[in-house]
C-alpha cells in the first residue's frame, strides 16, 4: 500500500496540527508533516521536496543521493558501451540481453 | 516532474538493460526454470506491469509478485466485517479506494453502496477525520488497512482525533507487516525464490535493519527499491550482482527516500496507539502468526471492532483456489487450476484476480488479448 | 446509448448482479453488458445495433443525424462550464464526431423542487451561448418538477439532429492497418478537474474543464481529409475506451505511445496523487480520430491552425495483430495491455 509521490511543501498552514501545503505537479493539497519535521524546525521545511502518502508527508527527499544514484546510472551507460564493444570484438555471437 | 522523470530515462533504461544481460551471464541459472525475483510491494507490481519491464529483461528472469498488495491479501471476513459496518444505520463508512470493489461473501462495499450503504473514498484518514467533525451526528467509521507505509498516517489520525476530542470517529485495523510475512515466505520449504527486490517505502519508515534475516539466515540477495522503472531496472541489477558474486546482503538502492533506520517519529506514532496482534489471516496464505497489529487499550475507544462488537467474520478461502502458491512462486497464474474457469478477472474467486494488479488478472488481460506474457 | 463493439452485440445474461450499478452508467464494459443485454436485446434494429456516436437516417440527397444524451454531474458548476453547457456541447459534438453539422436540439430538465431560479437561468445562459458558439438552435424543450430528494438538482436531456454528406461514410469498420490515431487536445482535463472540483479529496488546481465545441475541427475534418476513417469523442471511459471500441469494431490492434500523449502537468499531478491512468479520464471537448497515414500530417497541419487545435497530436498507429486490442509502447520500450474500462476509476494508494 505504497503510492508515494514527489512534492515541495510550500507554506505552513496549521502549526498545531503539522499541517503544510504541499505542491505536486501543480495540485496543491494540505499534508501533515510530524512524521518530517519537529515542532521547532517547522519552518526549515518550506522549499523542501518531500515524499507524500495518503496525505502525509513521510520522508524529506535527499537530492545528494538522488543525484549519486543518476550520476552512477549515467556512468553504466559508459562502461556498457565500452564493455559491450569489447565483447563484439572478441568474440562474435548474440547480443547480450536480447 | 521532479524526482520522477528523470528515473523514466529511455537512455538510461538501455544501459541497465544491457548491464543485466552482462551480469547474467555470470549468474547461475537453475536448469528447471527460470530466476525468480521476487517483488515483494504492490506498488513495484503495478510499475513493472505499467512500465512492461517483464519483457524488456532477458527471460531467463522472472518476477514472481510477492504478497505486497494489501489489497490482494485482504481476506473475505474482513471485507464482511466492513460491509456489516457500513449498513448500519448512522454510519459513514471511508476507505481508500483500492477496498471499494474487493468482494467479500457478501458483496464489495462498492456494492454496499448500491444498496443503499454511505460508503465514501477518502485520499487520507485525515479526511475521515475531517468527516466526522462536520457530521458528528454520524459514526464515522475508517477502513485501516495497508502495510507500515500507511501505518504512521493512521496512528497520527488517531492522536489528531483524541488531541481535537472527536468521539464519533473510529476505524477497523486491518494492518499488515511485511517481516513476519517474508519469514513464513522463507520458511516455505517449496518456495522458489532467488533474490528479493524489497519494499521501498516500507522500508522508509522501518528503515533495512529488520530484513539482515534474509542474507543471513536464508542466504538470499535483498535490495530495497524504489517505484520508478529506472529504480527496479538497477535494484535487479544489484541482486544479480550479488548473485553472480556470490554474495547475499542488504543493499538500499532508493537511498534519497530510505534512510537506514527508518524514520523515527513515524515508528513513534505507531507504538504509541498499536500492538502487535497474535494471529492475522491473510487470503491465499491463511494465518501468519504475529503478521498484524491492534490498537493498545488506551485507544480502545478508537477501535471499530470493539464500539460495534464485531466479532471477526471467518471465511475460508475457496478450496480450488492456489493463491498462496502463486504468491509464493510455486506455480505460475496459468498453473492453477481455477485460472481462466471458474475465476476470471470478471467472477474472480481468488485474490490475484481481485485486483488489478494481481498477478492472475494482469495475466489473463495478455492471455485474453493473445500476448505472451 | 451508443458505442458496443462487434464481439459483444446481442447477448442476454451478459449482465451481473441483480441491480444497478454506477459501473453499469460509467461508459466501459459494465455498461455495454446493460445496454447490449437489457435494450438491444429488446429495440434491436438495425440503426440501434451499429450504435454510433449518432443514427444515421437516410432523407434524400442528404442523410440526417440523430443523437440524445442525457447529462447528470456533480458538481452542477465546475470550473470551465456547467450542466447547461455541457448538455449542449455534449449532444452537438455527438453529431460533429459522426461528420454531421448540426441543425436543431431539444433541451429538457427534470428539476427538483427547491432549485434556485438563479441558478436555473445561469443554466439556460450558458446553454444558450453554447448553442451559439455551435452554430445550432435550441427549439423544443420540456421541463419536469419532482419532489425534493427525487433528482440531484437537476438532470437534463438533449437530442440533436444533423446533416450529413451523404457521400460521407465515417464507421470504425473503414478502420485498417497502417492508418494513424490522434487526439485533438491534451487528455484527461475534464475528469481530473470534475475530481479535483468535488472537493472531497482535498486538491486544488487551476484546472478547467475542456468542455467546448469540436464541430469546427471535426467538420474540418469530414470536408478536407479524404483518408478520414472515424472520429469518436472520448467522453466517459475516456481515450482508452474509444480506442478499444475502434480495435474491436475494426479487427485490427492499436498501438498508442506514451510519451507522445499530450497532458498537461495538473493533469498528470492528480493522476499520480490518485494513482489513475489519465487515458481512462473524461473528456468533453476532445475526440480521437483515426486517418489514412497517407493523410495523417495534413490532418494534423489542418486542426492545428483551427481554434481549439493547438494540442493536435498524432499519438499511435493501427495494425494487424493482435486483433481487437489497444497496447500502449511505455516510456522505456516495454508494452502494456490497455484494457476496456470496467467502471470509474479508483483511487488507489498501493
Amino acid at each position: 500500500m505504497c503510492l508515494g509521490i514527489p512534492g515541495v511543501v510550500q507554506e505552513i498552514t496549521d502549526r498545531e496540527a503539522f499541517l503544510a501545503v504541499v505542491d505536486i505537479s501543480g495540485v496543491r493539497r494540505k499534508v501533515n508533516v510530524a512524521c518530517v519535521a519537529a515542532a521547532e524546525a517547522l519552518d526549515d521545511l518550506t522549499g523542501q521536496w518531500v515524499l507524500v502518502h495518503a496525505g502525509f508527508a513521510m520522508a524529506i527527499i535527499d537530492e545528494a543521493e538522488a543525484e549519486k544514484t543518476l550520476e552512477l546510472l549515467q556512468l553504466l551507460g559508459e562502461v556498457n558501451e565500452e564493455h559491450l564493444a569489447m565483447l563484439n570484438s572478441a568474440q562474435p555471437g548474440p547480443q547480450p540481453g536480447q | 516532474m521532479k524526482y520522477a522523470d528523470e528515473f523514466r530515462d529511455p537512455e538510461k533504461a538501455r544501459a541497465l538493460i544491457d548491464a543485466i544481460g552482462l551480469t547474467l551471464k555470470r549468474v547461475t541459472i537453475p536448469d528447471d526454470r527460470p530466476l525468480h525475483i521476487m517483488e515483494v510491494c504492490g506498488g513495484h507490481t503495478h510499475s513493472i506491469f505499467r512500465y512492461g519491464l517483464q519483457r524488456m529483461v532477458p527471460d531467463t528472469i522472472e518476477f514472481v509478485h510477492g504478497p505486497g498488495c494489501p489489497v490482494c491479501v485482504l481476506p473475505m471476513g474482513r471485507v464482511d466485517d466492513c460491509v456489516t459496518i457500513a449498513e448500519t444505520d448512522g454510519v459513514i463508512f471511508t476507505t481508500f479506494g483500492d477496498a471499494m470493489r474487493v468482494p467479500g461473501s457478501k458483496g464489495s462495499l462498492l456494492q454496499a453502496r448500491a444498496g443503499g450503504a454511505d460508503v465514501r473514498m477518502v485520499y487520507s484518514p485525515l479526511d475521515a477525520l475531517t468527516l466526522a467533525e462536520k457530521n458528528p451526528d454520524s459514526e464515522v467509521v475508517f477502513f485501516a488497512l495497508g502495510f507500515e507505509t500507511t501505518m504512521p498516517s493512521t496512528a497520527l489520525t488517531v492522536l489528531e482525533a483524541k488531541r481535537r476530542g472527536v468521539s464519533n470517529f473510529s476505524m477497523i485495523c486491518q494492518h499488515i507487516t511485511i517481516i513476519p510475512t517474508l519469514k513464513a515466505l522463507l520458511d516455505d520449504p517449496q518456495a522458489q525464490i532467488d533474490g528479493f527486490i524489497g519494499p521501498g517505502h516500507v522500508s522508509m519508515v522501518i528503515g533495512n535493519r529488520g530484513y539482515d534475516f534474509i542474507p543471513t539466515e536464508h542466504n538470499k540477495p535483498f535490495v530495497v527499491a524504489g517505484f520508478e522503472p529506472l529504480d527496479l531496472l538497477q535494484s535487479l541489477l544489484m541482486v544479480l550482482t550479488q548473485l553472480a558474486e556470490g554474495r547475499a546482503t542488504v543493499e538500499n538502492q532508493y537511498a534519497r527516500i530510505v534512510p537506514e533506520d527508518g524514520n523515527a517519529e513515524a515508528m513513534r506514532a505507531i507504538a504509541e496507539v498499536y500492538e502487535e496482534r497474535e494471529h492475522c489471516d491473510w487470503r491465499g496464505l491463511g494465518n501468519i502468526e504475529a503478521s498484524g497489529v491492534r490498537f493498545r487499550k488506551e485507544y480502545h475507544r478508537y477501535d471499530a471492532e470493539l464500539k460495534f462488537g464485531l466479532v471477526q467474520a471467518q471465511v475460508p478461502d475457496p478450496a480450488i483456489c492456489q493463491c498462496g502458491d502463486v504468491v509464493r512462486g510455486i506455480i505460475k497464474p496459468t498453473q492453477c487450476a481455477a485460472y481462466g474457469r471458474q475465476c476470471t478477472p470478471q467472477t474472480p474467486l481468488g485474490a490475484l484476480m481481485v485486483s488489478s494488479e494481481g498477478a492472475c488478472a494482469a495475466y489473463h488481460q495478455f492471455d485474453a488479448a493473445g500476448i505472451d506474457h | 446509448m451508443s458505442r458496443i463493439p462487434e464481439s459483444h452485440r446481442s447477448q442476454t445474461g451478459k449482465v451481473r448482479g441483480s441491480a444497478v450499478t454506477l459501473a453499469h452508467g460509467a461508459g466501459g464494459r459494465s455498461m455495454q453488458d446493460l445496454i447490449d443485454d437489457v435494450f438491444l436485446s429488446e429495440f434491436g434494429s438495425n440503426n440501434l445495433s451499429d450504435l454510433n456516436d449518432s443514427a444515421r437516417l437516410e432523407a434524400g440527397a442528404h442523410a440526417l443525424a440523430f443523437t440524445t444524451d442525457s447529462f447528470v454531474i456533480d458538481p452542477i458548476f465546475f470550473p470551465g462550464g456547467d450542466i447547461g453547457k455541457l448538455a449542449v456541447y455534449g449532444t452537438v459534438n455527438d453529431l460533429a464526431v459522426s461528420g454531421a453539422q448540426p441543425i436543431a436540439l431539444s433541451f429538457s430538465i427534470i428539476v427538483e423542487e427547491g432549485f434556485a431560479i438563479s441558478e436555473l437561468r445561469q443554466i439556460a445562459r450558458s446553454a444558450r451561448a453554447a448553442a451559439d458558439d455551435a452554430g445550432v438552435s435550441i427549439v423544443t424543450g420540456d421541463t419536469k418538477v419532482v419532489n425534493r430528494g427525487c433528482a440531484d438538482g437537476i438532470f437534463i436531456n438533449t437530442a440533436g439532429i444533423g446533416q450529413i454528406a451523404a457521400e460521407l461514410n465515417l464507421s470504425p469498420k473503414n478502420i485498417m492497418a497502417g492508418d494513424r490515431v490522434l487526439v485533438s487536445n491534451s487528455i484527461g482535463e475534464h475528469g481530473a478537474a470534475i475530481m479535483v472540483a468535488r472537493g472531497d479529496l482535498g486538491l486544488e488546481t487551476e484546472l478547467i474543464s475542456d468542455c467546448r465545441s469540436l464541430v469546427s475541427m471535426c467538420t474540418a475534418l469530414a470536408q478536407g481529409i479524404p483518408g478520414l476513417r472515424a472520429m469518436r469523442d472520448a467522453t466517459r471511459g475516456g481515450v482508452a475506451a474509444v480506442l478499444n471500441e475502434f480495435a474491436d469494431a475494426s479487427g485490427t490492434s492499436v498501438f498508442i505511445d506514451e510519451a507522445s500523449l499530450p497532458l498537461k502537468p495538473e493533469v498528470r499531478g492528480v493522476s499520480e496523487i490518485l494513482g489513475l491512468d489519465p487515458l481512462y479520464l473524461a473528456n468533453e471537448g476532445l475526440f480521437v480520430a483515426v486517418v489514412s497515414e497517407a493523410d495523417a500530417d495534413a490532418a494534423v497541419a489542418l486542426l492545428r491552425d483551427l481554434p481549439g487545435g493547438e494540442n493536435v497530436t498524432l499519438i499511435g498507429e493501427v495494425r494487424t495483430d493482435p486483433a481487437g486490442v489497444l497496447i500502449m509502447n511505455a516510456l522505456l520500450g516495454g508494452q502494456r495491455l490497455v484494457d476496456m474500462p470496467d467502471g470509474d476509476q479508483l483511487p488507489r494508494i498501493c
